[in-house]
């Protein structure tokens, strides 16, 4: 299905965040926005869910390290005993440390690798920009067309009334 | 309304930047041809690399007899060499992660060349255990897999153990924050390369990026999870380092203080590090602008903090030993200051505690050949301290008819100096080809210090 855009282009994060609220708060629904750095309020502008990355990477984490708890238990214990200095078998005071870096390490692979899942970013993959420039000095503001209230003329007008740099229209095949 | 009188405080930034500006000025010098001057610094640590694999490979094929080492000294310069690296490499995670918990934004100017330095430091402290084994092909029998000798575990309760866990952890983890930090970066290349092969090989690396703040949302989220893990990683990392010493029973090692303060000691030797980066940097770099008078400022300030608890846990030492009533920790210690190395105590002592002394004075920290030279002693000295610790403990331990003292090799110092080599290259590599300053963290600080628009505001 073909949808109808609107992109605002902004210069500077205040006009940006200032046309998010606008936008919202007329009613558009804005598709994305894109912009060459994070700004501070621009997914409460924006009404974003808050992420839910932290409650998994938690999880991750503590899966790490009660694998790794059981793994050094079953090597040091079960598997093969080894009599090291007389201490225990099972020397869990001595398998802290281990079971916190690989902790670590599990929450960070969790971290890093549900978030290129969730923003579907691979190696290779082809960036599809708005406009041009908002890697660099710009920042976009997408709009769709919902229904037919929508009145090209006057988001054009509240665009630039903000400052908008330029306003686009695309027509596009499949979601941005 | 009434003119409001707004004290703001300095800018982070100097030069009145634009963001397009920001970007051009880091990336601008990445796509001119490198200087001379470049050249010739790639081409003299190459040199030392060079110097250096010849050593190793020279060291592999002989043996370990090659090393001064001997039956009373059995752990010296590698072991040094491993303490001096990962230390160098905990500042950049300092910076990275703590300063970023604790909202410092001036970090922005650093933060990607203090990472890069990190792991470019593990890199080389990771060189030093694995040849130090004297079997370097059986390295990977320090990883549990499951394998023909039984299966055999590795044992783990061994701080050695609990050492390789740490250290490959902190690598991973310091790799990856620092790749995340870069991304938004990678996605600015791409999109104002004019090479062919830049544009591919950045838009490989740049995932997609398209500055979505779907993406964005979560990448800060990412960031700040990355933070707050790397922020006990590094802490850790350097206790177990320092419990490499102190779970053995000789005297000067088996002590409670050790984990606080290697932390500290290296925290203090890379924040010494990361000056002496970034001075020569911003000079080569023309980054004048971005790194200013007031991040060397800061930096300092943290150099001589640390340099205080370096000279509390000097002085803490000194005085258990002497309040212990063990004669053999007493002997030790003195032994230190006043035996046959007391020119390497003092030198440590020197460096580490009296020269950092001269930061308190706001015109030292304002003169930056002052502040160079202070860190290249910091880590001169912070290097003999870790020499003094592992080898005075152990040329004179219990028994006198075991004391030797110990010397390096020709092949020690070139293996040292191998890694110098490797160390600067690759930050000489990275210089050219990564932007040295977070372009996207930089471009969100430039409005500090600025009066507000007045016609953004709806």
């Amino acid at each position: 299905m073909s949808k109808r855009l609107f992109i605002g282009v902004f210069e500077n994060e205040d006009d940006t965040l200032a046309a998010i609220k606008v936008s919202r708060r007329q009613g558009f629904k804005i598709v994305d926005v894109h912009a060459p750095y994070a700004i501070h309020g621009v997914e409460e502008a924006m009404g974003l869910s808050p992420s839910r990355l932290p409650w998994f990477v938690f999880a991750v984490g503590l899966l790490g390290a009660i694998l790794k708890v059981w793994f050094e238990f079953w090597t040091t214990a079960v598997d093969w005993p080894v009599n090291v200095g007389g201490k225990p078998f099972n020397s869990l005071p001595a398998f802290v440390p281990v079971t916190f870096e690989v902790m670590v390490l599990f929450a960070a692979l969790g971290a890093v690798l549900s978030f290129f899942i969730v923003c579907r970013l691979f190696p290779g993959k082809r960036a599809k920009l708005p406009v041009a420039g908002v890697t660099d000095h710009r920042f976009a503001v997408v709009l769709e067309q919902t229904d037919s209230t929508f009145e090209p003329a006057e988001v054009e007008r509240l665009f630039e009334k903000l400052h908008a740099v330029h306003v686009e229209e695309q027509i596009t095949g499949e979601a941005m | 309304m009434a003119e409001a009188v707004v004290a703001l405080r300095p800018p982070l930034i100097e030069g009145n930047k634009s963001i397009a500006q920001v970007t051009h000025d880091v990336c601008a010098p990445m796509e001119a041809r490198p200087t001379p001057l470049w050249w010739a610094a790639l081409l003299a640590s190459f040199s030392l690399l060079v110097l250096g694999a010849a050593a190793i490979g020279y060291q592999i094929t002989v043996g370990v007899g090659t090393w001064g080492l001997n039956r009373t000294v059995g752990w010296a310069f590698d072991i040094t060499n491993f303490v001096f690296w990962i230390g160098i490499g905990h500042a950049g995670t300092l910076i990275s992660a703590i300063l970023f918990l604790f909202r410092q934004r001036w970090r922005t100017s650093v933060n990607r060349a203090a990472e890069a330095m990190t792991i470019f430091a593990v890199m080389c402290a990771g060189i030093f255990p694995v040849i130090h084994t004297g079997r370097p092909w059986f390295a990977y029998w320090m990883f549990p897999y499951p394998n023909t000798r039984g299966s055999l575990w590795v044992n783990f309760r061994s701080p050695l153990v609990w050492d390789f866990f740490a250290i490959s952890t902190y690598l991973t983890v310091s790799a990856m924050f620092w790749f995340i930090g870069l991304l938004p970066d990678l996605a600015t290349i791409r999109d104002r390369a004019t090479a062919r092969w830049r544009r591919k090989l950045a838009g490989f690396l740049s995932l997609g990026w398209n500055g979505s703040y779907r993406a964005w949302q979560r990448y800060e989220v990412v960031y700040l999870m990355l933070a707050g893990l790397g922020t006990p990683l590094v802490i850790s990392v350097h206790t177990i380092v320092s419990w490499d010493f102190a779970t053995a029973v000789l005297p000067g090692w088996h002590a409670t203080i050790f984990p606080p303060y290697f932390v500290a000691g290296a925290i203090f030797s890379g924040m010494a590090m990361v000056l002496t980066l970034m001075i020569i940097a911003r000079k080569l770099m023309r980054l004048e602008e971005y790194i200013t008078l007031r991040h060397i400022d800061r930096m300092c300030k943290l150099v001589i903090a640390t340099s205080g608890i370096v000279g509390l846990a000097y002085g803490t030492e000194f005085f258990t030993a002497l309040y212990s009533g063990s004669s053999y920790e007493q002997f030790v210690f003195l032994n230190r200051a006043l035996g046959p190395l007391f020119w390497g105590y003092w030198t440590m002592v020197g460096c580490n505690v009296f020269v950092p002394q001269l930061l308190w004075f706001r015109r030292v920290r304002a003169y930056i050949p002052a502040v160079f030279v202070m860190c290249l002693l910091v880590n001169v000295g912070m290097w003999f301290e870790r020499f003094i610790i592992i080898v005075t403990s152990l040329s004179r331990d219990f028994i006198p008819a075991n004391w030797f003292h110990y010397a390096p090799t020709r092949i020690e110092v070139a293996t040292l100096m191998g890694t110098f080599g490797l160390f600067f290259t690759l930050f000489l590599l990275f210089c050219r080809f990564v932007p040295v300053i977070a372009v996207a963290e930089v471009k969100g600080v430039l409005k500090y210090g600025k009066p507000r628009s007045e016609a953004t505001h709806e």
